[in-house]
């Protein structure tokens, strides 16, 4: 669950009065509620929970943290997890 | 897997480890609070690279894990009711309840989801008007904003037919909890950064007053653990008690002001048992009394569901920092991921499995 992968805001857009955006992790664009963080933009990276933008972060520290993932082989991990791969619950966390 | 000594930042994180061990000079028991940092650690080899002075105690912050036997209980009789479509995070699947897990009750026809997120719930009770959509909702301050807009979500569009089964904890009262107890052997804590990145960091300043203990938010990436650490031993070596932010780019002092707005709109504090620990006051969230009828608790009445552990488990200790996972008799023994015997063995999160899944070998 913490182990949150940034994802950049792609586009935003209105759900029945809820702010909601596309997001792409690592090549993996999911539909995430963007209502905490009434500021960020399209282009903006965000850290994700459970399918809610929690904070911001800047440009360099997200690609940082991308770059880091994947050397350390955790970028699948936590992509399956934002895929929401069926699992028998042992990869998928919350 | 890859470990934390070969990778682009080897010679960063050997700094901090040199760092660390040259400025400590005696032992300290830091307690990394959350479940996705103590992952990352055991993961990544980041304990292995601290000097002997410094041991890591792995707190109770994975939710998973402390969510009591009775209320994986009352999910599993609301589950294998008829009708029922019940929704939960993939990890909660194995986790053992007193006789069986959803995993199992899900083998044998009950209709049981696992959703990336509470939303995913709320749109399957849209999809289905027909049917009881009941949303398992666990975890920590990160989990609860989504959790809590979940049920105002549904609550505005008059899903009658959606409810949640609570079970949120809270990171200071545990921190409280564990500083208040007899032996308890934590000098120091790095708090859990994405917790922070929800409540902000304004919660801590008078609990590292109350017991001198520093406290410093961290984050979750190897170096970023080296550092919060280097600054924990920093505080203990120069007698200080702080809070301190190691994960600023992440965490304000306010943290998501409109999160927390919705957290105290929907949900109230409560006393909450922890698995493995038990009854801590006001260490919980319940919804509160103006969602009261989306409490799958009450529109299910299971609310007197009692409940027994395995004997053989002591995740309560392991929990609790005062036994290593692979000190447990049954660990890599009876109890592997896939034949679960308490939930710290079940989530990626949970010490038990951190350990085993890193093949930390058991003590005979
Ligand atoms: S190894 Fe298994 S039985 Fe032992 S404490 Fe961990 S979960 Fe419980």
């Amino acid at each position: 669950m913490c182990l949150a992968v940034p994802g950049l805001v792609e586009s935003i857009h209105d759900a029945n009065g809820t702010r909601m955006g596309r997001v792409n992790f690592g090549g993996v664009v999911k539909e995430i509620c963007l209502a905490y963080l009434p500021d960020i933009a399209v282009g903006d990276y965000t850290i994700v929970h459970v399918g809610f933008a929690i904070s911001k972060i800047d440009e360099a520290s997200a690609l940082a943290t991308l770059k880091t993932f994947e050397e350390l082989g955790l970028l699948e991990e936590g992509l399956a997890e934002i895929r929401g791969d069926e699992s028998d619950g042992e990869t998928a966390g919350p | 897997m890859k470990h934390l000594a070969e990778y682009r930042d080897a010679h960063t994180a050997r700094r901090l480890a040199a760092e660390i061990r040259r400025i400590v000079t005696r032992p300290w028991a830091i307690m990394e609070v959350c479940g996705g940092q103590t992952h990352s650690i055991i993961r990544n080899g980041v304990d292995q690279l601290l000097p002997p002075e410094v041991e890591l105690i792995h707190g109770p912050g994975c939710p998973v894990c402390v969510t009591p036997l009775e209320t994986i209980d009352r999910a599993l009789a609301v589950a294998a009711k008829p009708g029922v479509i019940f929704c939960s995070f993939g990890d909660m699947l194995r986790v053992p309840g007193s006789r069986e897990n959803l995993f199992s009750i899900k083998g044998r026809g009950a209709d049981v989801r696992v959703v990336y997120s509470p939303l995913d719930a709320v749109k399957l009770a849209k999809e289905h008007p027909d049917r009881e959509v009941v949303f398992l909702a666990i975890g920590f301050e990160t989990t609860a904003p989504a959790n809590a807009m979940a049920v105002k979500l549904a609550k505005q569009q008059g899903l009658e037919n959606f409810s949640m089964l609570v079970s949120h904890v809270l990171v200071p009262p545990a921190i409280e909890a564990i500083m208040r107890s007899p032996g308890n052997r934590v000098n120091a804590f790095l708090a859990a950064g994405h917790v922070c990145s929800v409540m902000g960091t304004w919660q801590y300043p008078t609990l590292a007053e109350r017991f001198s203990v520093p406290i410093v938010v961290t984050g979750f990436e190897p170096l970023d653990l080296l550092e919060g650490i280097r600054r924990t031993v920093l505080q203990l070596e120069e007698g200080r008690h702080e809070v301190e932010n190691a994960y600023e780019r992440v965490v304000s002092e306010r943290g998501n002001e409109p999160a927390q707005a919705v957290i105290a709109e929907v949900f109230t504090s409560m006393d909450r048992a922890w698995r493995g620990i038990g009854v801590i006051p006001s260490s919980g969230w319940r919804l509160s009394d103006a969602y009261h009828d989306f409490d799958a608790e009450i529109r299910f009445d299971v609310g007197d569901v009692t409940a027994t552990e395995s004997p053989l488990c002591h995740s309560g200790e392991v929990l609790k920092g005062t036994l290593k996972p692979n000190q447990c008799p049954a660990f890599g023994k009876e109890c592997t991921p896939r034949t679960p015997l308490g939930a710290t063995m079940v989530s990626s999160e949970g010490a038990c499995a951190a350990y085993f899944n890193a093949g930390r070998v058991g003590s005979s």
